[in-house]
């Protein structure tokens, strides 16, 4: 996937300001910064549900998997009936399979009778996740995916999401969690107020943290994230 | 598409309340509108032409009535509004400025006069209304009758006493003037007496006072001859001749029926159109959907069709229903279905607009109550109700709105002798075309905003 020149506009404000961006199939790309940084609008252009004011999108077949920040869940169907509808609007060629498979993804067989509304913040999540990755797409975006999960399913979304990019998928997700992109993130894309402040491993980002505020050596990585964040005028 | 239809109807069956109120609420609406169409409105603008000579006087046999002016006895049950001619009471009733018009005739005191002769002739006054609508068909028709309710009495009352002079003159005898020639009565009474006087012998010489009897007789039959029409005229002395300026009205139940239709119509499609494509919106759905599931244009489509097959179901439950207590045309039952169809289009795009720019489902159900209606009550308001430039504005109003046109195809549905339904169903493939290309718009900004 790569995105050229990404600009964006909600009424005076400017959300994205020139973002490039590239993702190799298989990669596993963070999208990190505060809050208000455009990092879910980045997403959502890259998505497709939101269009550029400037810029330019490409991917290879247009075969995009979206998992949005918040449940986009219909919360008065069940489990199942949420699964079956997006894999028959996916016109999946064996939907009642599909559902099958990602109800063993989630964990979530035993409850695939419940109303979504029943479920907690965690688990439905697991359902919002699944139904963007039921076309199998070959680049699957998410939006602060781990947001509302405990450990033990943060872990296993975790896995789960390694290895599709093992496999072959491009993943581009969104997340606050410094460490969180520190672990999963291959290649780290740093933003603020609607900037590209850094894009490069983990690694290289500790690099330009500890040149650019020796000051912040001796504490975490994330102290020391913020105050590169500061040092660049964030 | 049809997958998205199936996932609203799963959803409107897991809100069992929302599936009643939907109903139930029209039902209620229904019935306050009723209510509303049978109550008795306030003094009509009528349009008052009096073409009677000043001075002239109705005299019924002797007697004559006293000289109050018509003007102030019409003018104090209505609202009159004076017009030059016949061709300005015409124009003010075609415009809906006046309910109706009145004009009462030169020769309507000649007429009335004429009651107490021989020849007696019908007086007639005039009425020119515009029954664009059954309610004002009705409110016109009360107030005519009213009306000439008490002119007839006053006019039965002197001709009753002129009648009953007639007869007295038959019981009692007396003289009577036919032609200018008099002619003496003997009377019932005293044709009694003498015929019981010559009863118990009738002698040759008694025949001539048997002679007159007989003449008596025959006088006595016709003088009942002209105290017969006379008597009959005390039903009703003045005769009406109403003519309309515009076609002819469904019948007053029918057309409440289309009303109540209609607003089954307009709260279901309106409501669940709008609700459901808020729901989307505060579901999150949104941006999944329209992310390369389906097209927007494609979602409003499929939220305009549930609106217009929900519709169709509850209205049609509604109208059979209704046909427990008033017997309906079957046979238009196709009529029907294109008249539902095409209210619930242009009221599902309505409501495709109105989804798409409120926030949430509880915003935008309190919004189309809002808009909805109001809009139904003016759409109910016949001309002459009210002033001419308010009529024009609500007029105006009520056509950008698909209540109105709706409830127009429903009535001519309905009724085989109602307004034809071709206009109407033009009106509603406009409005729908409108507010789904108003809706289309609004959906560019509904995900982001």
């Amino acid at each position: 996937m790569e995105a050229r020149g990404l600009v964006k506009r909600y009424g005076g404000r400017k959300a994205l300001r020139g973002i490039d961006l590239v993702a190799e199939p298989g990669e596993l790309v963070a999208v990190i910064g505060p809050n208000g940084a455009g990092k879910t609008t980045l997403l959502s252009i890259l998505a497709g549900t939101v269009k550029p004011d400037a810029g330019e999108v490409h991917s290879p077949n247009g075969d995009v998997g979206w998992v949005p920040q918040q449940a986009a869940l219909y919360r008065r169907l069940t489990v199942e009936e949420n699964l079956l509808l997006f894999a028959r609007l996916e016109k999946h060629a064996a939907p009642r399979e599909a559902v099958e498979e990602m109800l063993d993804l989630t964990g979530l067989r035993e409850r695939r009778a419940d109303l979504v509304a029943r479920l907690s913040g965690g688990n439905q999540q697991r359902i919002n996740i699944a139904i963007g990755l039921l076309s199998r797409p070959v680049i699957l975006l998410l939006d602060e995916p781990s947001v509302g999960l405990d450990p033990r399913q943060r872990a296993r979304l975790w896995q789960f999401v390694s290895g599709l990019a093992g496999g072959g998928t491009t993943v581009i997700f969104s997340t606050h969690d410094i460490q969180e992109a520190e672990r999963y993130g291959q290649r780290l894309l740093v933003l603020a107020d609607g900037e590209a402040l850094f894009d490069g491993s983990a690694q290289e980002l500790r690099g330009a943290v500890r040149d650019e505020t020796p000051e912040a050596a001796g504490t975490d990585f994330e102290t020391a994230f913020v105050a590169f964040l500061q040092h660049r005028g964030h | 598409m049809r997958w998205l239809l199936l996932k609203d109807l799963q959803i409107l069956r897991r809100s069992p309340l929302q599936a009643a109120l939907l109903v139930a609420y029209p039902v209620l609406i229904a019935l306050l509108i009723g209510f509303a169409i049978s109550r008795d409105p306030g003094q009509p603008r009528v349009a008052f032409l009096n073409e009677i000579p000043q001075g002239a006087r109705i005299a019924v046999g002797e007697a004559k009535l006293p000289s109050v002016g018509v003007d102030d006895r019409i003018c104090g049950r209505v609202d009159c509004v004076d017009v030059e001619d016949r061709d300005e009471a015409i124009a003010k009733v075609r415009s809906g400025d006046v309910l109706a018009a009145l004009i009462l005739p030169a020769n309507l005191i000649d007429r009335l006069n004429s009651l107490s002769t021989l020849n007696p002739e019908t007086p007639e006054v005039e009425v020119i209304v515009n029954q664009e609508d059954p309610v004002k068909a009705r409110v016109v028709d009360d107030r005519i009758t009213s009306l000439l309710g008490q002119a007839n009495l006053l006019v039965a009352r002197q001709i009753a006493r002129e009648a009953g002079r007639y007869l007295e003159l038959t019981v009692d005898g007396g003289s009577f003037e036919v032609l200018g020639e008099k002619i003496q009565i003997l009377g019932l009474r005293a044709g009694t007496a003498i015929l019981r006087e010559v009863r118990p012998t009738v002698p040759p010489r008694l025949r001539g006072e048997l002679d007159r009897m007989i003449r008596f007789g025959s006088l006595v039959g016709d003088n009942l001859d002209v105290a017969a029409p006379l008597i009959d005229r005390l039903a009703q002395p003045i005769a009406v001749d109403k003519q309309s300026v515009s076609a002819p009205t469904p019948p007053l139940d029918v057309f409440a029926i289309a009303v109540a239709a209609t607003l089954t119509l307009t709260f279901v499609t309106l409501l669940l159109v709008a609700g459901s494509l808020a729901l989307e919106r505060e579901e999150n759905t949104f941006p999944r959907l329209v992310g390369g599931l389906v097209s927007r244009t494609s979602l409003l489509g499929e939220k305009v069709g549930l609106g217009m097959a929900v519709g169709l179901v509850v209205t049609l439950l509604m109208l059979a229903g209704v046909q427990l207590f008033v017997g309906l045309e079957w046979s238009r039952f196709g009529l029907w279905l294109v008249a539902i169809l095409a209210g619930g289009a242009g009221l599902g795009a309505a409501g495709a607009a109105l989804g798409a720019t409120a926030r949430d489902v509880r915003a935008v159900s309190l919004l189309a109550f809002m808009v909805s209606l109001p809009v139904a009550l003016l759409s109910l308001v016949p001309s002459g109700a009210v002033g001419p430039t308010l009529y024009d504005a609500i007029r105006v109003l009520t056509a950008l709105f698909p209540f109105k046109p709706a409830l127009q195809a429903m009535t001519a549905a309905l009724d085989p002798a109602g307004p034809g339904i071709g206009r109407p169903l033009l009106h509603l493939a406009i409005l729908a075309i409108a507010y789904g290309a108003i809706a289309r718009v609004a959906l560019r900004r509904f995900a982001s905003a």
